[in-house]
């Protein structure tokens, strides 16, 4: 490498201690090695100071203050050292051409297209397969690479296989039992107006995909007609003034949190999005493209919530094979 | 002795030829120099201090009960990668200041890293022949920015674990592979196996720091191979670099940097109170809190996700969720692809085949400069739309209207910002002098009242370099004891 010619041939006479680029930069060294000192010695007591904090104890703040003075002082130290006491030149260094001379490019080129070329084209066999063969060992490195890290995603809703699976699919079923994160059973009586849940299906508490939030919109009675929602929600799948919505924002899944009781509006803290509860969830505003899917539910002759069938889609952000 | 062991070395690994070389290597000073170094030493401090948290963090998603100090966790139920974060805050000494100083190092990282690449951008220090190094430095930049989200996912608690479900729904949102992709990584359907944590913990710390110092190595060899480059001065060419040289001045300095870089990190990790995860609680999937803002260099790419329409595309039974791929997969793959690409554009743009180790002035290629603005005010926009719910509490507005303002603001921003720089670099080339101190001039009236002027004596700033610059020396005459203790001399350093 041209970078390592030595300069040594005679080139430089030695210098003489009184040459201006070896001269320190402040004009008064004594005071700034004796400043230097002074810091280097006020980082010494931060480090003893710091251990001293370690042994009694003391917190954080304790242990931050002296550790930070000590490394403080020790840098503040040295870099005035090095900036107003060492040579500052200022020295030169000579770049050099990185491209190499025209005759070694060429003979580069030459050993790779000549004696590589000439062998690419008498071995065309040779390499095709050896090609073919590094793609397929890629290939079979892939297999247990790649596929061993998780499952498939199953194909579509008709699948029955674990919620774990499955992207379409909950554990909600026809008769599952609203119950709280803590497994308690959801009684009709249970909510006020303006009242909100987070409810999983019995045997499931706190499942991220089956979370589903409860709200009570009117006090009816079993006999009053069912509280009206407009389209796209469904007005019979509501029971006695509550209805239920999956809690998995359309957008990028977040639990949709915020019940606003006078607007009645559901907003996903995450980004925004402004559901309308009276019309089925539908998104009102915010990134969020979909309604929130409705859970049809029902009350039992013991006055017990349920399910009355599991959502019509699947729930949560969209995906490629959502259809 | 010295000499001996020197020698004793150079027998086996001949490192005298090189190893002077090295030392002699000279460095320019500018103050902006020193940005790369600051990401470099956050560097080491996030090594050091990830080291010691790694002794002490559990990365499993395993149940266990919470029997620590921390006495609102008592007896509550709580995953081992969150129970042993807040064990290690709380019940390892100096654990708290470690880990608030490595979570501070990381910010300031990839701050350096930021505000470094600005530098090398305006300055077009990224120009042949350097544009490999440039590269690597955005390749880095962007390993940073997944090693951050990685790390202040692991402890597993209520804000970071929202951010992991928004990367599976990020990931889910893929055309084609999507949804396996996240199978694959979280294994199966969010949030899950229970695989998420530990593969994290790999990743954070094992292969994604591998890759750094691989690429740091190079950062750094290519940095010595093709030596520093330089703004025009006083004796400087496209052929030589003036400045101080390595041993000592320069390794003085760089070395008492890092200790007052690693100083101001473990004053923050002490005094200044960073993500508080025994405030926020355990993840639970089904709980959220409001107002939650993800680390700074993350929150690009939330705003864009909120000013983001709700377009979905829906037809022959697929779905493409744009209004997540757009944002979140799309919109930073173009920004890192342009950066990545910047010095390939500009060549060709400008026809410049040439070698370029003298700087820029930013206002000398106004349309770079201009360009540059556009894309730190589209970034800074889009970063502070991420701040939407939290703007319109505090301005008292309808969280409506601040969005409605935010989608215009975005990609109006950028255009402004081009032509007000485009108009300002020209400007300022126009004014004779700007940039320039000038120098006082003092006035004298004599006893016959007639003024005179003369120009003040050199101050520092004025410029460098009263003197001409010299090839280090290497043998310097001692014998002299005189002389090794005369004053300094008035340098005019910048």
């Amino acid at each position: 490498m041209s970078d390592h010619t030595p300069r040594l041939e005679g080139a430089l006479p030695p210098a003489t201690l009184d040459d201006p680029h070896l001269l320190p930069s402040t004009r008064n060294p004594k005071r700034m090695e004796a400043l230097a000192a002074l810091a280097m010695v006020v980082g010494i007591v931060g480090f003893c100071a710091f251990i001293v904090a370690y042994w009694v104890d003391a917190n954080n703040k304790w242990e931050a203050a002296t550790l930070g003075v000590g490394m403080l002082g020790l840098g503040v130290g040295v870099i005035a050292w090095g900036k107003y006491l060492m040579p500052q030149g200022p020295f030169v260094e000579e770049r050099h051409d990185f491209h190499s001379t025209d005759a070694e490019r060429e003979a580069f080129n030459a050993a790779i297209t000549g004696r590589g070329g000439l062998e690419v084209k008498r071995r065309k066999l040779l390499l095709g397969v050896f090609a073919l063969g590094g793609g397929v060992m890629t290939l079979a490195l892939l297999v247990p690479g790649v596929r061993s890290l998780g499952p498939k995603p199953a194909k579509s809703e008709d699948n029955q296989g674990p919620v774990e699976d499955s992207l379409f699919t909950t554990n909600w079923k026809k008769g599952s039992k609203l119950v709280t994160v803590g497994g308690r059973p959801v009684m009709v009586q249970d909510l006020e107006v303006g009242g909100v849940l987070t409810v999983f299906p019995q045997g499931f508490e706190g499942s991220s995909p089956d979370q589903v939030i409860l709200i009570r919109l009117a006090e009816l009675g079993p006999n009053d007609p069912p509280y009206p929602l407009a389209p796209p929600g469904n007005t019979s799948w509501g029971v006695q003034g509550y209805v239920a919505y999956s809690k998995l924002c359309t957008h990028l899944g977040c639990p949709v949190g915020l019940y606003q009781e006078q607007t009645q509006q559901l907003v996903c803290p995450c980004h925004q999005s402004i559901f309308n509860v009276n019309a089925g969830c539908v998104p009102e505003f915010g990134p969020a493209p979909r309604p929130l899917p409705q859970l049809p539910i029902t009350v039992d002759p013991t006055g017990q919530m349920r399910a009355n069938g599991s959502f019509d889609q699947a729930v949560g952000p969209g995906f490629w094979e959502r259809p | 002795m010295i000499d001996k062991t020197l020698n004793w070395v150079d027998d086996r690994l001949g490192v005298a030829k090189g190893g002077r070389t090295f030392l002699d290597k000279i460095f320019p000073d500018h103050w902006s120099f020193m940005l790369g170094e600051i990401a470099l030493y956050s560097f080491v401090i996030l090594l050091g201090t990830g080291v010691f948290l790694s002794l002490y963090y559990v990365p499993s998603a395993h149940e266990i009960v919470y029997h620590g100090s921390y006495v609102p966790l008592q007896g509550q139920k709580v995953s081992e990668a969150y129970g042993s974060t807040v064990g290690l805050s709380f019940d390892v000494r100096s654990g708290l200041l470690m880990r608030q100083a490595h979570h501070w190092a990381a910010d300031i990282f990839l701050g350096a890293i930021a505000v470094h690449m600005a530098r090398v951008f305006f300055t077009g220090a990224f120009r042949k022949p350097r544009e490999f190094n440039w590269i690597v430095g955005v390749t880095m930049l962007i390993l940073g920015i997944v090693n951050g989200f990685l790390g202040y996912s692991l402890p597993d608690d209520l804000v970071s674990g929202t951010g992991i479900r928004i990367a599976y729904s990020i990931i889910e949102s893929i055309p084609l592979v999507g949804s396996y992709v996240a199978f694959f990584l979280f294994g199966g359907n969010y949030p899950g196996s229970g695989v998420i944590i530990p593969r994290f913990f790999i990743i954070h710390v094992l292969i994604v720091p591998a890759i750094l110092v691989g690429l740091l190595a190079a950062h750094l060899g290519l940095l010595v191979k093709q030596k520093h480059t330089q703004f025009p001065g006083k004796g400087k060419t496209e052929h030589n670099v003036v400045g101080s040289p390595m041993f000592p001045t320069f390794m003085a300095k760089t070395t008492g940097f890092l200790f007052v870089s690693a100083a101001v990190i473990f004053l923050l990790g002490g005094f200044a109170q960073i993500n508080p995860i025994w405030q926020f609680g355990q993840y639970e999937p089904y709980q959220i809190s409001y107002a939650v803002q993800p680390d700074w260099y993350m929150g690009w790419l939330d705003g864009a996700l909120r000013i983001m329409p709700s377009w979905e595309w829906v037809g022959w039974g697929h779905t493409i969720p744009l209004e997540v791929f757009l944002p979140a997969v799309i919109f930073p793959g173009l920004i890192f692809n342009i950066l990545l690409v910047w010095p390939f554009i500009e060549s060709v743009w400008t026809k410049d085949t040439e070698y370029h180790n003298l700087l820029d002035r930013p206002r000398d290629r106004p349309k770079r400069t201009a360009a540059g603005a556009a894309m730190l005010t589209l970034l800074f926009a889009v970063f502070l739309a991420s701040s939407t719910d939290v703007m319109a509490n505090f301005f008292k507005l309808p969280l409506i209207d601040v969005l409605w303002f935010f989608r215009f603001f975005v990609p109006l921003s950028p255009i402004v910002a081009y032509f007000l720089t485009y108009k300002v670099c020209n400007e300022m080339r126009e004014a004779e002098g700007i940039g320039t101190r000038k120098r006082a001039l003092i006035v004298e009236r004599t006893t016959t009242g007639e003024y005179t002027t003369t120009e003040s004596p050199v101050r520092p700033g004025d410029g460098h370099e009263e003197l001409d610059a010299v090839p280090v020396p290497t043998f310097i005459d001692t014998t002299d004891p005189e002389l090794a203790t005369a004053d300094g001399v008035r340098r005019v350093i910048r």
